[in-house]
């Protein structure tokens, strides 16, 4: 059947009309790809192109970079806060709003207004709400906290040497936990009465009804949260800019590829940090989606 | 077909010929295209006043104003660099005079050298002999310098000063002696903002604590980055910081600025577009903010300037030499230096537009021995700039001298003249 597709009409026309959008997809994504590769493997720095072969010791120079080696061990800081924390806290406020308690309309739609604005903002609002002045210019939480008597709270926010990114995690927490509760929300509301009632029945505890039975049903969602939560972890850019500028104690290597790039004008560098981030974000997606697309075709 | 049918067609097919229309250029007319970042505040006003001079004096040439915002510069650099790539050159731009743009652009060969125009003009007698070389490459000159900030400034509330019995500083001990003082006393001494700015502190205390030879010689190779007097001046520049406020890495440069003229702070190092600010805030120099070279660096000039330039294979090269005419001219630069908050580059300026700081930054352009800026692109190329200031990132991480110097002696050996 697949190979007289130019047979039926029908087919020949459906194929005309995706070959442009495949054509498109192959030239300006996996060509410029390859491009980028290519030149992640030259020594072209400056503004003239300069395609001579340099070879995979630029990635080994860059892996040796001290300013890479702080990106990545950001990047695994602010991964693993964000995507625990928003998993934590969407599934947290998933399992309040599923009591069928009044104004659950309204805290669904206030918990997911968070998403709709852009990192940008978020960052710019944060960093005025992290402001770290200690003394007479303190503002923001730590001013918050110092009025509350919660003293012990005040610290310097995204300015604590080396684990700073971790307060960046909290204003992506806050925007993004959002989502992961509607994502939650929906597969609590899933899982059949009949099911709850059951373990009611048999004498189960509200607490055992969630962590024996509902968690586990909820692992797909699970999974697929951190799928998508990590790999716009694996690329943040714009919240960083926003919070912190181009400030290499916070930089992550989204932030390097821009700087040494258009800034530096080291273009093999800037391409293989994009060729090293493209493969990372491969490595979830590429199993995630095979499992998915295999799971359902077997259906 | 039917009536309905032959007008969809016939207004798809305007359509799609519109789109067409947009990638025509206006071919005929006299033009001249100038590409700047300068889309905002005083700068964008001052372009404005250049322009009408422009229009008044050649009314046959369209002057195109194709500033691109964004990023203070990247974007619109990022933008250039694509043009250049493409072969499709604008006829002028702005960039920061020096090895911003030599070290990029006449390392591509982009840029045409400019030697007829001074002569033509008489620039050479107007503009200071120790700035010729700083915006020279091989004798060849490839820019005109319209405006000129001073780099070196310590800006200083008098207030703070007087009521701690501190006279301005004149040399880094005497400065750490002043910040000792005020440290005692709980006034925060020096305030400093993110990390662009810590390497525009760093650039005057190099210059302060070397002087004007050894520094200028960072930058050709005749100083060794990794010598004795580079350490000494290293180790000057981590006891500045240490009078410097917690929170510096989330304050603006504004920010910081502020701290000085709200009486949070006493001292501030920043470029003389801080005297501008000042004045938006309604502060009244001398009263409410003072000024004085920065320790150590009385007698040097550390400029930065915004320049014009002409592209090789410029579409319209007549009229981009008009515009460059403008440009170096004393009405263009008396139209666009005041809006702006900067001086000529010129020594003839008329000294009644400009204010207090500014005639008294006038002043010491004319006579003072002009150095080159690190952070604003004078004396080290786009590549080298990121690898020093990569270097000073990690630096303030850990404040290890030693391996930072080390790192600056790596980067003048990979994008620097040092072998």
């Amino acid at each position: 059947m697949v190979r007289k597709w130019f047979r039926n009409k029908d087919s020949v026309l459906s194929v005309a009309l995706v070959t442009p959008s495949i054509l498109a997809v192959a030239i300006f994504i996996y060509g410029f790809i390859a491009w980028s590769v290519r030149v992640s493997l030259s020594e072209w720095k400056g503004l003239l192109p300069n395609y001579n072969w340099a070879g995979f010791k630029n990635y080994i120079e860059l892996f040796r970079d001290p300013r890479f080696q702080i990106d990545i061990r950001n990047t695994l800081i602010f991964t693993i806060i964000f995507v625990a924390g928003s998993l934590i806290l969407g599934l947290a406020l998933a399992i309040l709003l599923d009591q069928n308690l009044p104004g659950e309309a309204l805290f669904r739609g206030l918990f997911l207004f968070p998403m709709a604005i852009s990192f940008i903002v978020t960052g710019v609002v944060w960093r005025w709400l992290m402001n770290p002045a200690m003394g007479d210019r303190m503002s923001g939480f730590n001013l918050l906290f110092t009025k509350l008597g919660l003293d012990f709270l005040v610290n310097a926010w995204h300015t604590t040497p080396k684990w700073g990114i971790a307060a960046i995690a909290l204003a992506a927490i806050w925007q993004m936990s959002g989502y992961t509760m509607a994502l939650y929300l929906g597969g609590l509301r899933a899982v059949p009465d009949e099911i709850r009632e059951a373990a009611r029945v048999d004498g189960a505890s509200e607490l055992r009804i969630y962590t024996n039975i509902i968690l586990p049903l909820l692992r797909p969602i699970t999974l697929s949260a951190m799928i998508i939560l990590g790999h716009i972890s694996l690329k943040v850019f714009d919240l960083i800019m926003a919070v912190a500028g181009k400030q290499l104690p916070l930089d992550v290597p989204a932030i390097y590829m821009y700087q040494t790039t258009f800034d530096g004008y080291f273009y093999w560098r800037g391409a293989a940090i994009s060729i090293i981030l493209l493969v990372s974000v491969a490595t979830l997606i590429i199993p995630y989606l095979w499992f998915t697309l295999r799971s359902e075709a077997e259906i | 077909m039917n009536r309905k049918s032959t007008l969809w067609t016939l207004i798809a097919v305007l359509v799609i010929l519109s789109f067409v229309m947009t990638g025509c250029k206006k071919a005929g007319a006299d033009q001249v295209e100038v590409f700047s970042w300068w889309t905002g505040g005083g700068e964008a006003a001052g372009l404005n006043e250049m322009i009408k001079i422009f229009q008044a004096k050649y009314p046959d040439i369209e002057f195109i104003n194709a500033a691109v915002a964004g990023g203070a510069g990247t974007n619109a650099r990022a933008v250039l660099a694509t043009r250049l790539q493409a072969g499709d050159p604008p006829d002028s731009w702005q960039g920061h005079a020096g090895q911003e743009l030599i070290g990029t652009y006449v390392a591509g060969g982009q840029l045409e050298p400019l030697n007829f125009l001074y002569d033509e003009e008489g620039w050479l007698d107007v503009m200071p002999a120790t700035l010729i070389p700083l915006i020279s490459a091989d004798g060849n000159i490839y820019s005109v310098p319209v405006n000129i900030h001073r780099a070196n400034v310590l800006w200083y509330n008098p207030g703070i000063l007087a009521a701690n019995d501190i006279a301005v500083p004149t040399s880094l001990a005497e400065w750490f002696t002043a910040m000792d003082t005020l440290q005692a006393a709980g006034v925060t001494p020096l305030a400093l903002g993110e990390q662009w700015t810590v390497m525009h502190l760093m650039e005057t205390v190099l210059l302060s604590s070397l002087g004007a030879n050894a520094y200028n010689g960072l930058w050709d190779g005749s100083t060794d980055w990794g010598s004795a007097a580079v350490t000494q001046a290293l180790n000057d520049f981590v006891k500045v910081l240490s009078y410097t406020n917690s929170d510096s890495a989330s304050l603006s440069w504004q920010d910081a600025a502020q701290l000085v003229v709200n009486g949070d702070a006493a001292f501030n190092v920043m470029g003389d577009w801080a005297e501008g600010y000042f004045r938006e805030l309604g502060k009244t120099p001398e009263t409410d903010y003072g000024w004085a070279p920065v320790p150590g660096t009385a007698g040097n000039f550390q400029f930065l300037s915004d320049s014009f330039v002409l592209p090789v294979g410029a579409p319209h090269r007549d009229a981009a030499i008009d515009w460059l005419k403008i440009c170096g001219s004393k009405e263009g630069q008396d139209a666009f230096n005041p809006v702006k908050g900067s001086i000529p580059a010129r020594s003839d300026g008329d000294r009644s537009l400009y204010g207090v700081y500014l005639q008294s930054a006038m002043d010491d352009w004319a006579s003072d021995t002009v150095v080159g800026s690190l952070t604003h692109g004078v004396v080290a190329n786009d590549s080298w700039k990121t690898e020093i200031d990569t270097a000073l990132g990690i630096f303030l991480t850990n404040m290890d001298v030693a391996a930072f110097q080390s790192a600056l002696v790596t980067a003048c050996a990979s994008s620097g003249p040092c072998q």
